[in-house]
């Protein structure tokens, strides 16, 4: 079927040339033209993740009851910057483009973290975490969203903690991406388990991270039951990493400084 | 060294490339029907898997990333949309290669081998664990360990698979059922085995 | 010379790529527990096939045959690179959950049997219907797992509710098995003996009545 000619070095070179010039313009052209809105859909994505959390928008809708589109409903909230040792604003940061996932990649903006202190199991934790704040009228904090993630099954849970304008009580919980077994760790998404956490009250009485999820809740009215959400059922481990990565994130290592700082009126 | 360890062993039995992910399906089914061949075929995974991934890892560290090319002054190129490009021409022309070198030096492993090392470029699990790599972030050390892990894991499912298909074939099977569709629930029971080591610590 | 409709028709049922030729059959186990995901993941497939069959025919008469195969490779893989940009700028939140799945179509054996067991020796129209043809094949048995494997997996399909599950207040109790990965090989496996069942010259023949001695030696 093929002819000698077709098989000389100088023909092979031409034709693997031509097929690489042609494929290299047709790969970067797709890739240039379709960047901006590979970008805005990501940025969006976030935003909406976010406003899925605080519950101003609903899962899966584009736009809240009053018809307000994920870009609007974002322009309330403000983003800034902390740093989670100190608790203190880093605005030398900016917040529009911080990425805080990478950073806890990288050595020199992180820490790695020993086994016995790592209870949500992220290896590294970041120097600067964002946070998102949406105030009212009167500028006191009427929402705040925290990114949180920490080890299930399976793999990283990655998702978004809101805190209502005191600080210490949730008003929701959202996780965008994870590997949990469908069906079973994976009813973190379900809007029914979610809903539990929206009144929950993050600390006990010595100011610790006191969040459990637990088989059967104590009784109603209960000190023990403010603090409580459902285990999900058939996922043990699953529920076990939710309860201590959301008890991280929001103790000393996580955003605690911060919180106490806000709590105290110190930033 | 024990997280290391413990990278390979997720690798192996966790993160099985084969029985989890689901990855070289095609080879996997229809080279299992011997335990010689499964575990000569496997052999050649494990070389390759452990060279490739540690290979494009460098690639990506150093040349698609974003940021990864600022050494020669471009700080704010991203390549990584070339990813699949360069990863599989990286497979390609190491199989290649690794064919040519052992057909002249090592010719014993050359005439085992021989058979299956072009079919291995369109293995997706050799594909996959570098894009595995790529997603996971891992860095040069880790996916050497993951790489080797991740062809280990594979040819221990193959050669399961394969002594499960040899006892198979002397079994009075229904006719329709014959031959791939019994291969296929052999293979969603040794599959739903794995799953329990599913949320092991280490 | 088949017709175009032969081509076309043939590898839906009577030879199919999955269910016959054994091919491509990773993705068909990892995407098919919902059916947007499903339907994407075909189209993407479909399209792949098609062009890459279409490019690879085009070329075949001037395509020098000790680089072939990496020839293949580069025109599969930017393929399939233009159509991972395209889901990740119109369909985002599916290009994330097929994560990398979408990278994985350069592997998927249906792309390149296809280029180099029939566009090879076959003109650029005909390559291209036996393009469709075989993603529609891969497409028919994926859309036959996902019907099976959402309903009774999570109660819904394409999203929507038509079993109301348990955790939601309603009577149905899912069956977790469906949404994992290996009730993927349970599905193919009973849906190849159905098909088997019924067009019955699938059907292969036995192993060991052929050399039953020398195997049995082998195995030992």
């Amino acid at each position: 079927m093929s002819q000698p000619k077709r098989e000389g070095i100088g023909n092979v070179l031409i034709f693997a040339v031509a097929v690489c010039l042609v494929c290299s313009v047709l790969v970067s052209g797709a890739a240039v033209a379709l960047k901006p809105v590979q970008k805005a859909n990501r940025v969006l994505d976030q935003k909406k993740n976010v406003l899925i959390a605080a519950g101003v928008l609903e899962e899966g809708a584009t736009t809240d009851a009053a018809g307000r589109g994920v870009e609007a409903l974002f322009a309330d909230f403000e983003t800034r910057v902390v740093d989670l040792r100190t608790g203190e604003y880093a605005d030398d940061i900016d917040a529009q483009s911080f990425d805080q996932l990478r950073s806890a990649a990288d050595p020199s903006r992180s820490t790695a973290l020993a086994t016995g202190e790592d209870p949500a199991t992220i290896k590294r934790l970041e120097h600067y975490g964002l946070v998102y704040l949406k105030r009212d009228s009167a500028g006191t904090v009427e929402t705040a969203v925290l990114p949180i993630r920490g080890y299930g099954l399976w793999g990283t849970l990655y998702g978004y903690l809101a805190l209502d304008s005191d600080l210490e009580t949730v008003a929701g919980i959202g996780f965008y991406q994870h590997q949990e077994t469908p069906g079973l760790g994976g009813e973190v998404e379900n809007p029914r388990w979610k809903s539990q956490w929206a009144g929950l009250s993050l600390f006990d009485d010595a100011g610790a991270p006191a969040v459990a999820l637990v088989k059967g809740k104590a009784p109603e009215g209960s000190d023990a039951r403010s603090h409580q959400v459902d285990a999900l059922s058939g996922a043990t481990m699953t529920s076990r990493g939710v309860q201590n990565l959301v008890n991280f994130w929001v103790g000393d290592r996580g955003y605690g400084a911060w919180l106490e700082n806000m709590r105290g009126g110190r930033v | 060294m024990e997280y290391y360890l413990s990278l390979f062993v997720r690798a192996v039995f966790i993160d099985n490339m084969a029985l989890t992910f689901f990855l070289g399906m095609c080879t996997f089914i229809a080279i299992s029907k011997k335990i010689s061949t499964a575990v000569g075929l496997g052999i050649a995974v494990v070389v390759v898997l452990g060279i490739t991934v540690p290979v494009n890892n460098l690639i990506y560290q150093h040349l698609l990333r974003e940021g990864a090319l600022s050494w020669a002054g471009y700080p704010g190129v991203d390549l990584s949309f070339l990813g699949y490009l360069s990863y599989i021409g990286v497979i390609a022309a190491l199989v290649q290669i690794l064919e040519m070198f052992l057909d002249k030096y090592v010719p014993a492993l050359y005439n085992a081998l021989g058979v299956f090392l072009p079919l291995i470029t369109v293995n997706c699990a050799i594909l996959g664990a570098s894009l595995f790599m790529v997603e996971r972030d891992y860095t040069f050390a880790e996916s050497a360990v993951f790489g080797l892990g991740a062809g280990v894991g594979w040819m221990l499912a193959i050669t399961a698979l394969a002594g499960v298909r040899e006892k198979l074939k002397y079994s009075d099977v229904p006719e329709g059922l014959r031959g791939l569709g019994i291969t296929f629930i052999s293979v969603g029971l040794i599959s739903l085995c794995f799953m329990s080591f599913g949320g092991i610590d280490l | 010379m088949a017709s175009s409709k032969e081509v076309l028709f043939n590898p839906i049922l009577d030879n199919n790529p999955i269910a016959l030729q054994v091919l491509g059959i990773c993705s068909a186990l990892a995407v098919t527990v919902s059916m947007a995901n499903t339907l994407v993941m075909c189209a993407a497939v479909t399209a792949v096939t098609a062009f890459s069959s279409l490019f690879i025919s085009l070329l075949r008469n001037h395509m020098p045959s000790s680089i072939r195969i990496i020839v293949q490779m580069t025109i599969i893989a930017s393929l399939v690179i233009v159509v991972d940009q395209l889901l990740q700028a119109y369909a985002f939140a599916i290009s994330k959950t097929l994560s990398v799945f979408v990278g994985l179509i350069i592997t998927n054996c249906i792309v390149l049997g296809r280029a180099e067991g029939f566009a090879m020796q076959n003109g650029p129209w005909l390559s291209f219907v036996d393009g469709i043809g075989n993603g529609l094949g891969y497409s028919a048995l994926l859309v036959s797992v996902a019907l099976i494997r959402e309903p009774l997996g999570a109660g819904t399909l394409m999203g929507y509710e038509i079993l109301p599950t348990v955790n939601n207040g309603g009577w149905y109790v899912p069956n977790g098995l469906m949404l994992l990965a290996p009730s993927a090989f349970f599905i193919i496996g009973l849906l190849i003996w159905a098909l088997r069942s019924w067009k019955r010259e699938q059907v292969e023949s036995a192993d060991y009545e052929i050399a039953e001695n020398i195997q049995y030696r082998e195995a030992h």
